[in-house]
């Protein structure tokens, strides 16, 4: 059984198994990843770290590209 | 701090390992650079790899002691010639080197359409990388499209993986899929690999000619309406994995100035670029999959440690796997249908928002960018810069630095004084 990570998104708690990425873990909760500059939600698209869709605040830091980041516990994770 | 080696590999792929491998093999201090967390590039990923995965990475792990792994690192700049300069968790990295090794891979391509730029509509191989890496797609309802034998494969992945594929759709027409068998008769390999994947997905609808028109839905994505021949109909499903086929990444070639040509970068017999020391392996010299990535990566690899003899030994096969590169650029080119699918509202560039409507006025890509922002948002224009040289026609000009988006910080700075060693 893969280790669990407990982790906050959107200000809720969720638990993930080790080796999740970020992208996956938001995508998991049926949340968007960012609002577009017209206002469009969006959510990942390539799933590798090249179209800048799966954008989300990770830690406070805004921009993370999160298809690219693995989900750690403790870790807060806002939609942008 | 400026780290130095005799071969820099950028990618940590297929091509990528095997370069790096074979040149460790002589001694040569060697380093991979690479973006992703782990090895193994687009195509390894996750823990159900295949056999020739796990010899490669047992192969590189045999001559660890020659060979660097840099992880999460993008290359961006050259500050000086002879230093590549990577962005890794905000910081940057100076890495010079005598022999420079591409080897960084493909994307998808994508296509806009009336509703592609809802959430759950994904790259079909960006759809398995994200089940690879975690989400759930049990239960749900899939529709895959586009092109490329990357559907089929997808489609099983995600079959097995608890997923209802409802439909896959080829935009490439029966006949070329026909054609396309036929010669793959003669390669046991492919033709178990194709047979196998048929098999798994036996029970899902396959349409060839047939493609997305638009997606539907208010904020999330609801339903996809497909097109073969005069015939629409609509499925409503969870997510539509959707991908045209593949485009090399070419745009650190190009800023190196390797010779480009048709859209792949030029290489020599021994995988040198048009730029002395520079080489190149794998799909940047043309889509072909990970055996002839692994082929020219042997070749790019033993050809920059000076073991020429060696790499010759590759020819034969690397002249029989191109064969089968040439093969798929010619199954699944474009219907040129496709380019009529975005309608004036439907948004080109995804970065910045610019619809159809704008950019169709626009003679050139580099006047479309300074007039409508397209393609100068953080994704640099590799999404719609691929989906605009299909639908207009435009090329992309000259790549210039940062080739990704990078902390201001790092642009600037000069890297220390090096003196380059002898270490052969």
């Amino acid at each position: 059984m893969p280790e669990r990570i407990a982790l906050t998104i959107n200000g809720r708690q969720w638990e993930t198994s080790e080796g999740t990425t970020i992208a996956a873990a938001i995508m998991n909760t049926e949340a968007a990843c960012r609002t577009s500059v017209t206002g469009e939600e969006r959510g990942p698209l390539c799933g590798m770290g090249i179209c800048f869709e799966c954008r989300a605040i990770v830690n406070g830091v805004p921009h993370q590209r999160t298809c690219q980041m693995l989900c750690q516990d403790g870790m807060d994770v806002t939609t942008q | 701090m400026t780290q130095h080696f005799d071969i820099v590999v950028v990618g940590g792929g297929p091509a990528g390992m095997a370069a790096a491998a074979c040149a460790a093999e002589y001694g040569k201090p060697v380093v991979i650079v690479d973006d992703n967390l782990t090895l193994g590039g687009q195509i390894w990923r996750g823990k159900d790899i295949p056999a020739a995965a796990r010899k490669w990475q047992a192969r590189l792990d045999s001559v660890s002691a020659h060979v660097t792994r840099i992880h999460g690192a993008r290359v961006f700049s050259q500050p000086v010639p002879g230093v590549l300069r990577a962005e890794q968790n905000g910081r940057y990295l100076d890495i010079a080197y005598r022999k420079l090794i591409l080897a960084t891979g493909a994307r998808e391509r994508f296509l806009p359409f009336p509703g592609w730029t809802l959430p759950n509509v994904v790259g079909a191989g960006g759809l398995q990388a994200l089940v690879k890496s975690g989400l759930s797609v049990k239960g749900k309802h899939v529709v895959v499209a586009g092109s490329g034998p990357l559907l089929l494969a997808v489609a099983a992945y995600l079959q097995t993986h608890g997923a209802k594929v409802l439909a896959i759709c080829e935009q490439a027409q029966f006949s070329r899929l026909l054609k396309f068998v036929h010669s793959i008769v003669t390669d046991s390999g492919k033709l178990r690999q194709a047979l196998t994947y048929k098999m798994q997905t036996m029970s899902v609808p396959f349409y060839a000619g047939c493609y997305p028109v638009s997606a539907g839905g208010g904020k999330k994505f609801e339903s996809v309406t497909l097109r073969q021949g005069k015939r629409a109909w609509t499925i409503a499903c969870d997510y539509l994995a959707c991908g045209f086929h593949l485009v090399p990444n070419t745009e650190l070639a190009e800023f190196f100035g390797c010779r480009i040509s048709n859209g792949k970068v030029a290489v020599d017999k021994w995988q040198q670029t048009s730029i002395l020391d520079v080489y190149c392996a794998g799909e940047p010299t043309g889509i072909g999959g990970a055996e002839l990535a692994l082929v020219e990566g042997q070749i790019a690899g033993y050809a920059a440690a000076g073991q020429q003899d060696k790499a010759h030994s590759f020819f034969e096969e690397r002249a029989r796997r191109r064969k089968f590169a040439q093969l798929l650029e010619e199954t699944f080119a474009l219907d040129p249908a496709l380019a009529q699918l975005p309608q004036d509202e439907t948004l080109v560039c995804r970065c910045e928002d610019v619809p159809y409507s704008v950019l169709k006025h626009e003679p050139s890509w580099r006047a479309a960018k300074l007039h409508t922002r397209c393609g100068m948002g953080p994704c640099q224009g590799r999404i719609c810069g691929t989906a605009t040289e299909f639908i207009f026609g435009w090329t992309a000009g000259q790549v210039r630095p940062p080739i990704f988006p990078t902390p201001l910080s790092s642009l600037g700075a000069k890297p220390e004084l090096i003196e380059l060693q002898e270490t052969r």
